[in-house]
């Protein structure tokens, strides 16, 4: 009796440092880190369950990546950093071959994680966000801020604001200003409007907002002061919501207001009501609505009760954006197979596969995501991989796209890459590898 | 009956002030040491359970000791001064973002003088007491208030540090560089030639740091200064009658608690982390500090690593149980439970040894004297 007390006891103190030696030797494990609580739940909830959906429509429909079934593992870090590297360190060893790769949608935590995913050799997706300096493969061989960095996001933003007012030579003596969360993420696009600043003679104000978003009065009275023509929003969570209610305190115009991608989602807008009627954001390539692949997952998960959502949830923005997180993940995966085997593979492994990602229209089209993202191609020296967006704006019930594409312009942001990344190789002493010699 | 000290005579007066009088005492803590610097990285090496993998060493014996460490310097200042601070978050920054200076090199231009000062980078382990040193340094300055002030009130000042050095290492870029993030890179861990990457040498790193500076905390409060410290904590005005001067007194406190903090800022920061943002020595931290110290017992070197283990390890803790036993149950249902049996613990604690810790400790030493009739 007490021996099966102690075993137990061994049993919850082994942390869940271990895989369970019962688990199936054929399967690839995938950890999601990802907040439903806290002051950013409101936008971590639906994200999350669009991952944990597709991997799990992976699970039902395909039995699972050719045979390899995925083994999910979600871990709570309510956004803080200290909180998200524990989860890392908790997952990472998880499963037969250990984690494919971690998502751990929190520019913060990138940060904290990039020294150490490249240690372990598990690559680091961080799908429109993360460090814009990673987009350079060549000294950041484990990240992958596929479909967008924050300066690719400035950079559209601005040539937004440029088709508004009517080119970009009119934009010379324009007003334009940040409003930021102040962490890594909302620092992230600063230098980059900077420069953007210098080349087109507009007049940059940064305006930090501290965590959690909720206390913007003195911001939004600077604002109504200096008269901005244009008030970029780089929120998150109930900064979002708040900065759309303040704006409309001040009577500052919303269709003035463009948020990046990560501002533009439903739960930003609904709480302000018709306040944010007007109001724009960026969209990572993807926006609300359903698609071919939606109706599989409504199928194959939510007509058998798997479903992690409130089924009307389904097809929102963030959760579309967590569905195509967790795809591009997959196909990594899935390309790393052709090379190295239907089987678990390492974290090393499936860089290998995320680096060479080759997605067309014919394949989107077979994966169900036609008309949500454009073809994409990953390389060694370019981690990015595709840099498009649009704007959306809402009208008060759902999102409205109101504009073409826009490719951010390379010749602005690769400079500022190229530095910031070399800075990094000569501080962490890191040799770039030679893409030339990649395959 | 094994914890009986009769027979165990003191024949020398420095037998008599022994930082551990009793042999049962000396005996518990050398093995406990004997595990911590040989055993723990023995099983690790050999892989045995559960030292083997990263995840014990990384994720919880690393931030347990320095957090340790850090409550180390809070017990200082507020149980054995008796200065209430909630700025000790900021004296951890404090620590970490000038070691990170220092560490890097420092350059401060002085134009209107038509020169600049300019330091090259130094050695890790110069880098991280020079980081205490500044932080003790940044100590005394906002200790001087206390001279005024007491209480509550003084607890509202340290918490204006708080906000000021929050502020100081987001907006100023200098401290960090000109990252355009924000977020800094820690220098390689260098220590004497040889350099610190494993988890194992990390936790032996730290060890090292926590075992020095706990037996320089332990010697310094059961002396001179110390007692001077307690006198003046338990009552101000009667220390100050029996020639005990307050400015030298809280002043030095200040500085002790504040150098032992940004110590532990600097290790968080280059050993735990790696890569920060000052978001992770936010208020938040100041009050988990203040908590451990309180939970494991004001005025106990003891009480802080107990304190430590409480508030870092037991949320973990709650947090596996669920999955490792196979309970199906959200992660966000996991976390609210988390944090309800986590603080009903805590108001079931405080009610039943409103001393914490280190008060349920002695008490069973005591009790353990008079084995196997306790009263």
């Amino acid at each position: 009796m007490l021996r099966n007390k102690l075993m137990l006891a061994a049993a919850i103190l082994s942390g869940g440092a271990f895989a369970s030696p019962a688990a199936a030797q054929n399967e690839q494990f995938v950890p999601i880190l990802s907040y439903r609580t806290g002051a950013y739940a409101v936008n971590g909830v639906p994200y999350a369950n669009g991952v944990a959906d597709y991997y799990n429509l992976i699970n039902e429909r395909d039995g699972g990546i050719n045979g390899v079934k995925l083994l999910v593992e979600e871990c709570e870090t309510g956004y803080a950093t200290d909180k998200g590297v524990e989860c890392y360190e908790r997952l990472k060893g998880k499963g037969p071959t250990g984690a494919a790769f971690i998502n751990p949608l929190s520019t913060g935590i990138t940060f904290a994680l990039t020294e150490k995913t490249a240690t372990d050799k598990i690559p680091i997706i961080t799908m429109g966000y993360g460090r814009a300096d990673s987009k350079n493969g060549a000294v950041f061989a484990y990240n992958f801020p596929l479909l967008g960095t924050y300066w690719s996001a400035a950079d559209i933003a601005i040539q937004h604001v440029a088709k508004e007012v009517g080119g970009a030579d009119k934009l010379k003596g324009k007003k334009i200003s940040l409003l930021y969360h102040d962490s890594p993420y909302g620092k992230e696009p600063i230098p980059m409007l900077q420069v953007l600043a210098k080349k087109y003679g507009f007049e940059f104000t940064p305006i930090p907002v501290t965590h959690p978003g909720v206390e913007q009065k003195s911001q939004w009275l600077s604002i109504r002061q200096n008269r901005p023509d244009y008030v970029l929003v780089w929120g998150w969570g109930v900064m979002n919501g708040t900065a759309v209610k303040e704006a409309a305190a001040v009577a500052f115009p919303r269709d003035k207001m463009i948020g990046v991608w990560w501002s533009g989602a439903e739960p930003d807008v609904q709480p302000a009501g018709d306040q944010a009627v007007g109001y724009k954001a960026l969209m990572l390539q993807h926006g609300a609505g359903k698609f071919p692949v939606h109706a599989d997952i409504e199928k194959y998960v939510y007509a058998k009760g798997k479903g992690a959502s409130e089924p009307d949830k389904v097809g929102e923005v963030l959760y579309n954006r967590g569905m195509v997180n967790a795809m591009l993940g997959v196909e990594g995966i899935r390309k790393a197979q052709e090379k190295f085997g239907k089987k678990p593979l390492t974290g090393e492994q499936v860089r290998w596969g995320l680096e060479n990602l080759n997605l067309s229209e014919a394949r989107l089209k077979e994966l169900g995501f036609e008309g949500m993202l454009k073809p994409i191609k990953i390389s060694c020296s370019d981690h990015e991989g595709a840099r498009d967006g649009r704007v959306q704006q809402w009208d008060g019930k759902g999102w409205k796209v109101i504009s073409d594409w826009y490719t951010a312009n390379q010749s602005d942001t690769e400079p500022l890459v190229e530095e910031v990344s070399a800075k990094y190789a000569a501080d962490k002493k890191i040799q770039p590898r030679d893409c030339s010699k990649e395959s | 009956m094994l914890y009986r000290e009769a027979g165990q005579f003191k024949t020398t007066y420095a037998e008599d002030m022994a930082i551990f009088p009793i042999r049962q005492d000396r005996i518990a803590l050398a093995i406990l040491l004997g595990i911590a610097f040989i055993g723990v990285p023995l099983l690790a090496d050999f892989d045995i359970w559960p030292f083997g993998s990263d995840y014990l060493l990384r994720a919880i014996l690393l931030p347990f000791l320095i957090l340790a460490l850090a409550a180390i310097g809070v017990n200082i200042l507020v149980g054995y001064c008796g200065q209430i601070t909630l700025g000790s978050g900021a004296f951890m920054a404090i620590g970490a973002y000038s070691a990170y200076k220092f560490g890097t090199g420092v350059h401060i231009p002085l134009a209107w003088l038509g020169f600049a000062i300019s330091i090259p980078p130094l050695p890790v382990p110069t880098s991280i007491l020079l980081g205490g040193l500044m932080a003790a340094i940044a100590g005394i300055l906002f200790g001087i208030p206390s001279l005024r002030i007491k209480g509550l009130y003084l607890a509202v000042a340290t918490l204006a540090a708080q906000f000021f050095f929050d502020w100081v290492f987001l907006r100023v870029p200098w401290f960090t560089n000109y990252a355009p993030s924000g977020s800094v890179n820690a220098p390689a861990l260098n220590f004497f030639g040889l350099h610190v990457g494993t988890p194992i040498e990390r936790y032996l790193l730290c060890l090292i740091f926590v075992t020095v500076f706990a037996v320089l905390a332990k010697n310094l409060v059961r002396g001179n200064l110390g007692r001077q410290w307690m006198a003046i904590r338990d009552m101000d005005i009667a220390a100050e009658l029996i020639g005990i001067r307050p400015l030298y007194a809280k002043l030095t406190a200040f500085a002790v608690s504040s150098f032992i903090i940004g110590v532990a800022g600097a290790l968080w920061a280059f050993v735990y982390l790696g890569s920060w943002e000052p978001l992770a020595f936010s208020i938040d931290r100041s009050l988990q500090l203040l908590f451990m110290v309180i939970i494991g017992g004001l005025g106990s070197i003891m009480g802080s690593f107990v304190g430590a283990a409480f508030i870092l390890i037991l949320p973990i803790m709650l947090n596996l149980i669920p999955t490792q036993l196979g309970v199906p149950l959200s992660t966000e249902t996991i976390t609210h439970l988390e944090f309800i049996i986590f603080g009903s613990l805590i108001c079931y604690l405080l009610i039943k040894e409103p001393h914490g810790f280190a008060r349920l400790i002695s008490i069973g030493k005591e009790k353990l004297r008079l084995w196997p009739f306790p009263y």
